[in-house]
């Protein structure tokens, strides 16, 4: 079975071993995971559908159960 | 006590073809089941599912709803050629519901288990749409139960429960939980009401859609508590519940944490173990409270005047388990599912924000608060809505959480090597296991099947037989295996006593 796994790169000392769970806070102070969530961003804007109201106007389901 | 008992999860999934809203949703989930079955070699017509222990009207309060009374969408057995319908070699069943391409787990014995073979499902639909890519302009599939415009299609979960228990127990117990439950689980949404009338985010996409307590209806008037009692098993022992209150999960701590946590209280019930009253003054309007609330402090009113938030109520229903198992006797799929139930409402108590890795809802909405920051967008600006749907997008390389989970930030409970294994092999302990075997082993000589049955063409008896199986827990793969390898299907049924 399956190991519990979260995130490897969050042990280990140094500047940047903050732990993950703050991910997405407002105003975290912590400067390595804002660079580090900043760079999720980026990459997230790189596959976010390019034209976001004709993706929402679009997205149009009929109900189901 | 234990987290173990039959059970599965149904789900809905979204559906669109790029560029062309005005597209036929019934015809595209079509598409989308007979291209798998073309691709596996499965027979995808509607007579390929055995209707005849189909009954969706009978009602778990005692009586029967007439044909003649019932909406057409609650006609779940009724003949309709048009509509795609397979059996996989996992033993799920993958069909056109509505209008939507539907993916019903087979039936396991834990949570644990009720996860993967979920997973496998998304592994499923995400091979569909990469199959269907190949033709402009393709058609995208979404794990997600809302358009954010006023439709909602489901997530059911499913649960094996005795017929001992008086239905009204099973309604007083699970409701003020199905109500408080969404904080641990909810998928979360862009948008407050149906059809996102208000701006803001909520913890649950289904929440707004429930306007009932308890009911047959599955598709409009929806219950918290549904009382279609179709058990797909010997009926003097058991009742199937048939849970229509909760959202697709993509993270494996919350799902896992639904499924058991739900699991536990109905043994609760069943044991007659619930030792206190925690019915809710207003449980439809508790669960809109609830669920718009993000911050998790919102209270609402039990019928004995006192004032508890969802986390409070929870604790409460943990309370009562973790009690009944110090009693009782544990196993390590309890314990794994009291640990992070119990790790969960700490993280909720505290800042519902720390539970980011583990909870859908948590995630959605610290990524959207990331993106609001960072260019000053407001709730109803048109790329938080897009990130919301994006959000539960199948395919890897453009499903937000799927990139947030293959970054590490996710609490993964499974491994890609056991979902990847459950997409083409039945869980071994149920059932399932000689359903989706004989769709395997002896595909050209199935007619139909069904949760409980298989209808096969016997080629050397020169005859039809149905093999009924209306116990889930036989079946399964050390019962049925050497049969099935054996390899004659004639044999097997003999054997099988059909």
């Amino acid at each position: 079975m399956a190991q519990e796994q979260i995130r490897p790169q969050s042990s280990g000392g140094g500047d940047d071993a903050q732990p993950e769970d703050g991910f997405g806070q407002v105003g975290a102070s912590n400067a390595a995971r804002d660079e580090d969530i900043d760079s999720v961003l980026d990459e997230i804007d790189g596959v976010l559908e390019s034209n976001a109201e004709e993706f929402v106007k679009g997205f149009v389901q009929k109900g189901g159960q | 006590m234990s987290v173990r008992r039959v059970m599965g999860i149904e789900t809905e999934y979204g559906i669109a073809v790029p560029g062309q809203p005005w597209a036929n949703p019934m015809a595209a989930s079509g598409e989308v089941v007979t291209a798998y079955a073309r691709a596996h070699g499965l027979r995808a017509g509607h007579g390929a599912w055995d209707y005849s222990d189909e009954h969706p009207l009978v009602d778990a309060r005692g009586f029967e709803m007439p044909r003649a009374r019932a909406h057409i969408s609650q006609l779940t057995d009724a003949e309709d050629p048009s509509l795609a319908n397979v059996v996989l070699a996992n033993g799920a069943r993958l069909y056109v519901d509505h209008a939507h391409p539907e993916y019903s787990s087979p039936e396991v014995t834990s949570p644990r288990d009720a996860i993967v073979w979920d997973r496998a499902g998304e592994l499923v639909m995400r091979e569909i749409v990469a199959r269907l890519a190949q033709r402009e302009p393709g058609i995208n599939l979404y794990k997600n139960n809302t358009d954010g415009k006023g439709a909602s299609y489901g997530t059911h979960e499913n649960y094996l429960v005795s017929r001992a228990t008086p239905f009204d127990r099973i309604v007083s117990g699970l409701t003020p939980f199905f109500v408080a439950r969404q904080v641990m689980c909810g998928a979360g949404r862009v948008g407050i009401g149906q059809e996102s009338e208000r701006d803001g985010y909520q913890i649950a996409s289904r929440s707004d859609f429930f306007e009932a307590e308890v009911g047959l209806e599955t598709t409009f008037k929806r219950p918290i508590i549904n009382t279609r009692d179709e058990p797909h098993a010997d009926p003097d022992r058991w009742r199937r519940l048939h849970v229509i209150i909760g959202d697709a999960n993509q993270a494996d701590v919350a799902n896992l944490v639904k499924l058991g946590s739900t699991s536990l209280v109905l043994r609760l019930i069943e044991a007659g173990a619930i030792d206190r009253d925690l019915s809710l003054l207003y449980p439809v309007e508790s669960l809109k409270v609830i669920s718009h609330d993000p911050t998790c402090r919102a209270s609402v009113r039990l019928r004995d005047g006192r004032d508890l938030t969802a986390v409070q109520i929870l604790t409460e229903y943990l309370e009562m388990a973790t009690a009944f198992v110090e009693r009782e006797g544990s196993d390590p799929a309890t314990d794994e599912v009291l640990h992070h139930w119990e790790r969960l409402v700490g993280l909720l108590a505290g800042d519902p924000m720390d539970a980011a890795a583990d909870i859908d809802w948590v995630a959605k909405l610290a990524l959207l608060q990331r993106y609001r920051d960072r260019d000053d967008l407001a709730w109803d600006d048109n790329r938080l809505r897009a990130i919301d749907i994006q959000w539960s997008d199948v395919r890897p390389a453009k499903g937000i959480f799927h990139k947030l989970e293959a970054g590490g930030r996710i609490t993964r409970l499974t491994s890609d090597e056991d979902v990847m294994a459950a997409v083409a092999t039945p869980p071994a302990d149920t059932r399932a296991w000689l359903r989706g075997r004989i769709v395997e082993a002896f595909g050209p000589q199935v007619i139909s099947a069904s949760w409980d049955s298989v209808v096969l063409r016997l080629p050397r008896a020169g005859r039809v037989a149905r093999l009924s199986m209306l116990d889930p827990l036989a079946f399964g793969r050390e019962a049925t295996e050497a049969l099935v390898s054996a390899g004659d299907i004639d044999d097997l049924v003999a054997a099988l006593g059909a």
